[in-house]
């Protein structure tokens, strides 16, 4: 599997989704994954699989011996692996940068020079499609499709890609005609392509022109929470309503502000969180306070790890008013600690959730209709707590690992 | 002789508008009139019109042996006087043949019999009263919104003095008995009960034009040779459906109107009759008694009122609305009396069922449940204004009883001053 991020260090839903799967489908017994990501840290849960770092596999052969190579990988990869791997060397890299070992330097994140990044991944891709043995090739996202296509040519193995987002739900619209490129020739490279919800696949099949028969949905799944328990609800006299995610365009910021507005002209009991980082921060601070809703609105900045998992469990709803959401994992961990929530019907997780309020993103008095129902009526919160929690503890990423078993052995 | 009772029933909630929370104390008008009125004049136009004409023919070829039963709710009523009162009109026209019944049943379609033994006991006398002004006979056989029946409704209805109930085939009930007798109330034995044939009934109402049936296509022939084929004790076979099954569950083009037009004369050829639940009750000879103490419906496989009340959801709605019950039949505004009423339709409550929201034109029930608590937030408002909720009941009695009896003894001074004024303009002259 070619992925780019991988818990603990993440910057979006894409390394939870990754992790999860992975994590689901190692329970298959006689599954066995490797998985490649830029730039691993060293303290990866390796359990249930395996994790190649494409920071450490030589593209431009460097002499080397065993001890240097150990004391400057050995943390990350075993040295013999190095060499067996430099093997694996069939064309001419010398024109990209290299350092020492003969390997490129990532920064595994999202830099400026992304696309270059991405061709660079490639070329790991042919030395690991040389040298070593698989039976399928897994995508996750547009980021290591190339990669994924030149694995595939050299190899002759299926290649399956996993759409995560495309650049229209990322851009509204405006699409980036580069990505749009790489997004293309991955999907029309790939045997199978598998998408994370029908939103997703009807955009893979109308706007990259796709043959429906080749794209399969197979919607997320949640991790348990493992140390559940831990949040609990502080209680206070006032209802919390939250918001949490980054604050752009895609995740529907504004409609979330004018929903409060109009619930808090008609309760006094309530208070608003919006949780997170974005560029439209400053925008959202001043509309708050152009409706004069400064003094029940609150912004907490980015929250991590624990942090994000106690907001949730003390408020009392929590909204995803996105715009466009291939899936959208954030209200089913809402719903893990027992947090009623509001999703936009424009949302992917919307099509597995039957305990959550479903709204169009731009319906603000609905919006603001059901968040003034939670608040005011106990038993449409504790139902959509009680039920909701029943519900997400039913959605497992091995059923999800299942799918993906059964594509594919379609595809081989 | 065997008998074959046909009961067909009509009942459509008003269905209520798009409320938001924003509106409540503005606005006070809850229903939602262009969806109310398509409703019921497609139903009318596809259903109850052209059954009926079919209906009368039958009557009027088959000398009135033919012979059928309907229930039609006060709120149904209501919508076909405004929306489509040809209908009411055919039906008087069916009322005068005299082969038609009309049953009682609770006025608004409510779940009072399970909540309001008062408010249940006023529905069902305004329900008769309307039936009586509208089709010249006030009913003696009582059936209940969704078949609710407990031992201790029966008892109720008894009281107020009906003869007959309807039932569903429900096993708790039943256990291994046949729904093809007429039995009795446990302890009030005059009051006899009658049961759904739960398969036969739905052979018509959903199966008739199911292609992947076994049985399909069901002639009136291949109906009746079931009938012939029960064991001669029994008696009674209880067709009972909603009227939208002949026409719309079932479209005229499934052949269900020559199936009803055939059924009558395969019927009486192996002489099998037709009865009104009425005579039932008084020619047959009943085969026991058969005791609920839980209320049974005829809805689902249980047969039980979870799918009206089984979630917290509808509990807190209904225990909201029925908390005020008190107070709404104190006071004497029309308009909130009649929001009442429209309020308590079974219906409402259904659509916020997480198993069995039938019929609902919500997307969840959660939204069922929203849009109704809010209508219900601003009808409390007004109860409130009215009778403010921050007195207790018990003193909002008192208080009421003291004016009820001062009012009293106002009236009878008043008699007595007029008596002797009246002596006193007598002795004067």
């Amino acid at each position: 599997m070619f992925g780019w991020e991988f818990p603990p260090h993440i910057l979006g839903g894409l390394g939870t989704a990754s992790y999860g799967l992975t994590k689901g489908m190692a329970l298959q017994d006689d599954m066995e994954i490797t998985f490649v990501i830029p730039k691993p840290h060293g303290d990866e849960d390796q359990s249930f699989l395996k994790i190649v770092g494409a920071c450490n596999v030589p593209v431009v052969w460097k002499d080397n011996d065993w001890d240097y190579v150990n004391q400057r990988i050995g943390s990350q990869m075993h040295p013999d692996e190095y060499f067996w791997l430099r093997n694996g060397i069939k064309y001419d890299y010398t024109r990209i940068y290299t350092n020492d070992l003969g390997c490129i330097d990532f920064s595994g994140r999202y830099p400026d020079n992304l696309i270059e990044e991405i061709s660079n991944y490639e070329a790991v891709a042919s030395v690991l499609a040389h040298q070593m043995e698989f039976d399928i090739i897994h995508s996750h996202d547009w980021l290591t499709y190339p990669a994924g296509v030149f694995a595939k040519q050299i190899s002759g193995k299926p290649l399956v890609i996993h759409v995560h987002a495309t650049d229209f739900d990322r851009s509204r619209g405006q699409v980036n005609p580069t990505v749009y490129g790489i997004e293309k020739r991955g999907m029309d490279a790939a045997d199978h392509i598998m998408t994370v919800s029908d939103l997703t696949r009807k955009i893979v099949i109308e706007k990259y022109f796709q043959d429906p028969r080749k794209v399969t949905t197979v919607h997320n799944a949640v991790d348990p929470l493992k140390d559940v328990d831990l949040y609990k609800k502080t209680p206070r006299k006032e209802r919390v309503v939250t918001f949490l995610g980054r604050i752009t365009m895609q995740k529907g910021p504004e409609y979330f502000v004018e929903a409060a507005y109009r619930v808090l002209q008609k309760t006094k009991n309530v208070r608003f969180v919006m949780a997170g980082n974005g560029d439209m921060l400053i925008a959202m601070i001043d509309l708050v306070a152009k409706r004069n809703i400064a003094d029940r609105f609150h912004f907490t900045g980015f929250l991590k790890g624990s942090q994000v998992h106690q907001m949730l469990a003390d408020s009392d709803v929590y909204i995803m008013p996105s715009v466009s959401e291939p899936f959208g994992i954030s209200p089913l961990e809402a719903m893990q600690v027992g947090t009623p929530s509001i999703i936009s019907k424009q949302s992917g997780c919307a099509e597995i959730l039957t305990h959550a309020i479903k709204t169009d993103y731009w319906d603000i008095d609905a919006m603001a209709d059901a968040i003034y129902s939670i608040v005011k009526n106990p038993a449409m919160y504790e139902s959509l707590s009680k039920l909701g929690l029943e519900e997400v503890n039913n959605i497992k990423w091995q059923d999800a690992g299942l799918k993906v078993r059964a594509i594919y052995e379609s595809v081989m | 002789m065997r008998n074959i009772c046909f009961y067909f029933e009509i009942h459509q909630p008003l269905r209520l508008k798009r409320y938001r929370f924003f509106e409540i104390g503005q606005d006070h008008y809850y229903y939602d009139d262009f969806q109310n009125e398509e409703r019921i004049r497609y139903l009318a136009d596809q259903a109850y019109l052209p059954t009926n004409r079919i209906i009368a023919e039958l009557i009027r070829s088959s000398n009135g042996n033919f012979r059928c039963t309907f229930s039609i709710s006060g709120i149904a009523l209501e919508q076909l006087e405004q929306y489509a009162p040809e209908v009411i009109d055919s039906f008087k026209e069916l009322a005068k043949t005299g082969s038609v019944e009309f049953l009682a049943e609770t006025y608004a379609h409510s779940l009072s019999s399970i909540f309001d033994a008062n408010e249940f006991k006023q529905q069902v006398k305004m329900h008769s009263d309307k039936i009586e002004v509208l089709f010249g006979k006030r009913p003696t056989a009582f059936r209940n919104a969704e078949l609710i029946y407990s031992d201790e409704i029966g008892e109720l209805v008894s009281k107020m003095g009906y003869r007959t109930i309807l039932l569903d085939e429900a096993r708790q009930m039943l256990g291994w008995k046949s729904p093809n007798y007429v039995y009795n109330h446990e302890y009030l034995t005059k009051l006899k009960l009658l049961v759904r044939n739960h398969k036969l009934s739905d052979d018509i109402a959903f199966r008739f034009s199911n292609q992947s049936w076994n049985d399909y296509p069901l002639t009136a022939e291949k109906f009746v040779s079931w009938l012939n084929a029960m064991p001669q004790e029994e008696k009674i076979v209880n067709l009972w459906m909603g009227y939208e099954a002949l026409g719309v569950f079932q479209r005229p083009e499934s052949g269900i109107y020559d199936f009803m037009k055939a059924l009558p004369y395969h019927a009486m050829e192996q002489q099998i009759s037709f009865m009104l639940p009425s005579e039932v009750g008084k020619k047959l000879e009943t085969a026991g008694s058969i005791s609920a103490q839980h209320p049974i419906s005829w809805s689902g496989l249980e047969k039980d009122i979870s799918p009206w009340t089984g979630n917290d959801l509808q509990q807190e709605a209904l225990h909201k609305l029925y908390g005020v019950s008190e107070r709404v039949r104190l006071c004497n505004d029309k308009p909130l009396q009649h929001d009442w009423l429209m309020l308590q339709s079974s219906d409402h409550f259904r659509y916020m069922s997480h198993k069995d929201a039938y019929g609902t034109n919500y997307e969840s029930p959660y939204e069922a449940f929203m849009n109704y608590m809010n209508v219900l937030a601003d009808f409390l408002e007004r109860v409130d204004a009215q009778y403010p909720t921050t007195i207790e009941n018990e003193e909002l009695n008192e208080l009421l009883k003291t004016i009820n009896h001062q009012e009293k003894e106002i009236e009878t001074l008043e008699e007595e001053l007029k008596k002797l004024r009246a002596r006193k303009s007598k002795k004067e002259n």
